[in-house]
């Protein structure tokens, strides 16, 4: 039985002039995923996302909880929060003027429990966003959608720009305090390995397309990393790896859909990591595309 | 511990479906926004009007000798009256810069400083966004010239009836020559007729170039209007519509008749109501402000941030 689809494209297609930033893309996200988009630069991620929330027109099919986020952006913002790339919180805005706003136009702020949360930080209610710090702006604005009763998160680069600190701390507070199962959450970034542990669902996009969209028990099945010693990379090689790393005296190969006994029988096994993956996938795709060429 | 004692409001707001906010009540909280980012709306106005009560106090010393001198009922009452009239004057033109200014950066400053994706992330539309914005100068403004003009003058006639009895002049013939009722129903006149309906479409269109300029908004918001009237001007050697501009900027019809009546005894005389509202040229601005505003809000929608 499948779940309730919080988003469903079909042919989601958007040009800006020659450049063709989204390439047909299908997709359906079901309630209570954590799907991790990840993609290189102007592989479409932010397009995508935009498309989602309503900020950019497209051609093709998208419904975000059943509603078309270009003609019902306000609607569809009822139960969609989302914080963007960078700091967007105006800078002339007091925290408890910020707080009284959200409170005065969204029907499921709860203006409590931000403040809670910011209780928890060095953040004050009299503080203007000009006088807070980088990350400070981030928990803020992380405050508010965490009170927000929303059933889709959509998160575009959330910590970029914050130190480590502060990025371990941003996943810890969602994950804890925001995700209960029902809600649905979309994270794009290039810090792979700070997701990797969160995530239910992958989605790799490169040049306007998604390359690859599984759960992350589905990759696990399917992939298998493989290190060898240079004695049986022959035997390995034979098996057809998808990618090849050369390390200190020995070479992880990536597979796909081999048998993990017969790989284990070469050398150690394990299930790869998201960069691991993303490498191997997008990289084969970019040497696809310049094969013909090389031959024309 | 804590995340579970977080959760429980959570938990329970979703089990009652929470109340839809009520358009109206949306909409002031959108132009109380307004008044948070734009201080000067209300700011310059009540600045001007502590300036104007000062120096009416500087004044109202010299008032009593002034009185002795103007001779005849209508050169006294000039001379008491126009104080009042000026300050009535500069409030309304110190709001119309205001409402100038804040138009040209309105929808410009939210894309320029990105925020415009935070205020997009609200359910929000573009149309309530950019109705509220507009609202500021063509309702807001107007409404509060004619409040705080209406207290400064007040606080005027207090303290120089306070002078005037202090120096053993007569009150009353103060208060006899200023009307002070008959003035602000002028003003308020004056707001709805030329500052709301005949500015109506200036806004209007300083609002979609703050839409539509990725840069220089000033340049946007002058340049068209110039090259009309030059174009016009070259190519058939005449000037309507720089006159037309020009006509509805001094206030149309209704605008002459405000400066004429500066220092008048009856200005209610001066009110044509039926005219004013029977100018075509009222109703084709009113036409045009709509439709520069449905642009704006379509611009809205399209334009990230800068």
């Amino acid at each position: 039985m499948r779940g309730v689809a919080v988003i469903e494209a079909r042919g989601l297609r958007k040009a800006y002039g020659p450049n063709v930033a989204l390439d047909g893309v299908d997709l359906r996200v079901e309630e209570g995923r954590i799907l991790g988009l990840i993609g290189p630069n102007g592989a479409g991620k932010t397009t995508a996302l935009n498309a989602v929330l309503g900020l950019t027109s497209f051609e093709g099919e998208l419904r975000v909880l059943g509603r078309n986020p270009w003609h019902e952006r306000d609607e569809v913002m009822c139960d969609v929060s989302f914080i963007a790339d960078v700091a967007v919180l105006p800078r002339w805005i007091r925290v408890s003027q910020l707080l009284t706003y959200v409170a005065g136009v969204h029907p499921r702020f709860d203006r409590g429990k931000a403040e809670r949360f910011l209780e928890k930080t060095t953040i004050r209610s009299t503080h203007k966003v000009r006088e807070l710090s980088k990350g400070m702006v981030t928990q803020l604005h992380l405050a508010v959608v965490m009170a927000i009763d929303a059933r889709l998160l959509v998160l575009d680069e959330p910590t970029l720009g914050l130190d480590l600190l502060f990025r371990k701390q941003f996943y810890d507070s969602l994950l804890e305090d925001y995700y209960d199962g029902n809600r649905t959450i979309i994270v794009a970034t290039h810090q792979v390995d700070e997701i990797e542990h969160v995530l239910t669902d992958l989605l790799f996009m490169d040049r306007g397309r998604i390359v690859l969209a599984a759960s992350t028990e589905a990759l696990e099945a399917r992939y298998t990393q493989l290190t060898v010693h240079p004695d049986r990379l022959a035997a390995a090689r034979a098996l057809g790896p998808i990618h090849e790393r050369q390390g200190l005296g020995r070479s992880d190969l990536l597979f796909d859909g081999v048998d993990r006994e017969r790989l284990a029988a070469l050398g150690e096994v394990r299930a790869p990591g998201i960069a691991e993956l993303f490498v191997a996938v997008v990289g084969q795709r970019a040497a696809q595309a310049r094969g013909p060429a090389r031959q024309a | 511990m804590e995340p579970s004692t977080l959760n429980e409001p959570a938990s329970e707001a979703r089990t009652n479906a929470p109340a839809e906010i009520p358009a109206k009540r949306r909409f002031l909280w959108l132009l109380r926004r307004e008044l948070w980012e734009s201080r000067s709306i209300y700011v310059a106005p009540l600045a001007v009007a502590g300036l104007i009560v000062f120096a009416s106090l500087l004044g109202a010393f010299q008032l009593p000798e002034k009185l002795r001198e103007a001779h005849g009922l209508a050169k006294q009452q000039e001379v008491v009256a126009q104080p009042y009239f000026f300050a009535a004057l500069m409030l309304m033109a110190v709001t119309f810069i205001v409402g100038v200014f804040y138009s040209v950066d309105a929808l410009q400053t939210e894309r320029r400083d990105r925020s415009i994706l935070f205020w997009k992330s609200m359910p929000v539309s573009d149309l309530e966004t950019v109705l509220a914005k507009a609202s500021i100068p063509i309702v807001v403004l107007p409404l509060l010239t004619v409040v705080i003009a209406m207290v400064t003058q007040i606080v005027m006639l207090v303290v120089g009836s306070v002078v005037v009895a202090a120096s053993g002049g007569s009150v009353a013939a103060l208060w006899g020559h200023v009307s002070l009722p008959g003035m602000w129903l002028m003003l308020a006149y004056h707001m709805v007729t030329i500052h709301s309906l005949l500015y109506a479409p200036i806004y209007a269109w300083l609002l979609l170039v703050s839409a539509w300029a990725q840069r220089v908004p000033w340049l946007w918001a002058i340049l068209p209007p110039l090259a009309i009237s030059i174009v016009e001007r070259i190519a058939f050697g005449t000037s309507h519509f720089a006159n037309a501009l020009g006509n509805r900027m001094g206030g149309g019809t209704e605008g002459s008749d405000f400066a004429a009546t500066s220092g008048m005894m009856d200005p209610l005389m001066q009110m044509t109501p039926g005219r004013f509202a029977s100018s075509p040229a009222l109703w084709l601005g009113l036409v045009v402000a709509a439709g520069f505003l449905a642009a704006a809000v379509r611009l809205r929608r399209l334009r990230g941030p800068v």
